[in-house]
């Protein structure tokens, strides 16, 4: 699924020990392989979601949550897990942490927990947590793993705030439900923004600028 | 009220498609619509696991999970299904129609994974379909998304040609065509509605 490209790359230019290592993993994770601007997985969620930026934050925490907990939990068992069976146990352990949270936003904040609908259960099909347990954490040590999870929840949940911020403020003119000043008087909202199509240009001109800042020289399309 | 199967039926298809206003199954729809060819077999495919697992789904929440209280299970109860599902129709296919294994082969396994169909489990739980409507929701998503992917696998295939600005090319350039594709779908908007 993921590439294994992160393996070498966390390999070829060690910086000392697990320190440098952990380091490598988390830059990595958030900027170089981002999940969802170079990669272009789980993108879903991130189109559904960042219609406001209140909504894309809780996503972006949910998924760095759940990466954690399952790169974790899928580590620590990664010597006692058939292999065959192995993708099976991913989900379950996925779908567990997907639980908590969504039975957390149930208790705690249940508007919020309306307003992403679907979404919550729909990050167990979420490509970055299987990819992620699949290329990361079944190969690497526990803590390495749970740094691994961390980085690319925290490069997800940047890109999906990027968006969820440019989104809320040309559709409606807000921040956070908070009025922009400049926004709303020499501006008019354009609806259009927090509808579908906005969601698609938006990441499609992210992706864009994200290929431009990182170079034209890698051409690792899927 | 009741909203009848075919309005449903209608209205998942061209009003509220799956994936131009749910984003659901963007995953597979990115990767796999550069050909028509490709883009249908895999379509088709949705279209047939979608409408089994939303029917199954259906049957297993409120049969079983509502009976014995455990509402709060339905996410991996949902996707064990579809696994299951997925992998009994593989086999089955193998074993009684070989060729078509071939050319439905390699999409089974990446529907395991397509959020579309998961997607539509959950939205019929939370709209409270009723038999008649979720077979009509399961059946409309299911076309819906295969339109999408088969619309876009046109265009990608006539843009191969085309001078496209070097950091667009590839994904952002796709994302932003299906961003015109979901405009031209808002047109569909009023026509009619489901929640």
């Amino acid at each position: 699924m993921a590439d294994n490209k992160q393996m070498t790359c966390a390999t070829c230019k060690p910086k000392g020990l697990c320190g440098g290592k952990g380091l490598v993993t988390l830059k990595d994770g958030a900027w170089a392989n981002n999940p969802l601007a170079i990669q272009v997985l789980g993108i879903c969620s991130a189109l559904a979601v960042t219609n406001r930026l209140e909504n894309s934050l809780v996503m972006g925490a949910a998924l760095i949550f759940v990466t954690i907990g399952s790169n974790l939990f899928v580590s620590i068992l990664r010597k006692v897990t058939p292999h065959r069976i192995r993708m099976i146990a991913e989900v379950a352990i996925i779908a567990t942490f997907v639980i908590l949270f969504d039975q957390f936003l149930k208790a705690f904040y249940w508007e919020m927990s309306k307003q992403l609908g679907p979404y919550v259960g729909l990050i167990i099909t979420n490509c970055i947590v299987m990819g992620r347990a699949e290329a990361f954490a079944l190969q690497n040590p526990p803590i390495l793993s749970m740094v691994d999870g961390a980085a690319n929840g925290f490069g997800y949940a940047v890109v999906l705030a990027i968006i969820g911020f440019f989104r809320e403020l040309f559709g409606t003119g807000e921040i956070m439900g908070h009025k922009i000043p400049l926004f709303t008087d020499m501006y008019t909202p354009n609806q259009l923004m927090i509808l579908a199509p906005g969601a698609f240009f938006t990441l499609g001109i992210v992706i864009a600028i994200f290929n431009i800042v990182k170079g034209p020289d890698k051409e690792e399309k899927k | 009220m009741e909203t009848s199967a075919w309005v449903i039926l209608i209205a998942a298809i061209f009003t509220n498609n799956i994936l131009l206003t749910n984003f659901l199954g963007m995953c597979s729809f990115i990767a796999c619509s550069s050909q028509i060819k490709t883009a249908l077999g895999l379509g088709t495919a949705v279209i047939f696991v979608m409408v089994m697992t939303t029917i199954i789904n259906y049957i297993v929440y409120h049969f079983v999970l509502v009976n014995l209280n455990l509402g709060h299970l339905q996410f991996i109860i949902f996707i064990a299904v579809i696994a299951a599902f997925v992998q009994l129709v593989e086999m089955f296919v193998e074993r009684f129609s070989p060729k078509l294994y071939f050319a439905l082969g390699i999409f089974l396994p990446l529907i395991t994974v397509n959020c579309a169909i998961l997607g539509a489990s959950l939205f019929m739980i939370i709209r409270n379909y009723n038999f008649m409507q979720s077979i009509g929701y399961g059946l409309g998503a299911g076309m819906g998304w295969a339109l999408a992917i088969v619309l876009l696998a046109g265009l990608r295939q006539k843009m191969r040609y085309s001078h496209i600005p070097e950091p667009f090319k590839g994904v952002a350039i796709a994302m932003v065509v299906t961003g015109v594709l979901a405009m031209t779908f808002m047109g569909f908007a009023g026509m009619v509605s489901i929640q």
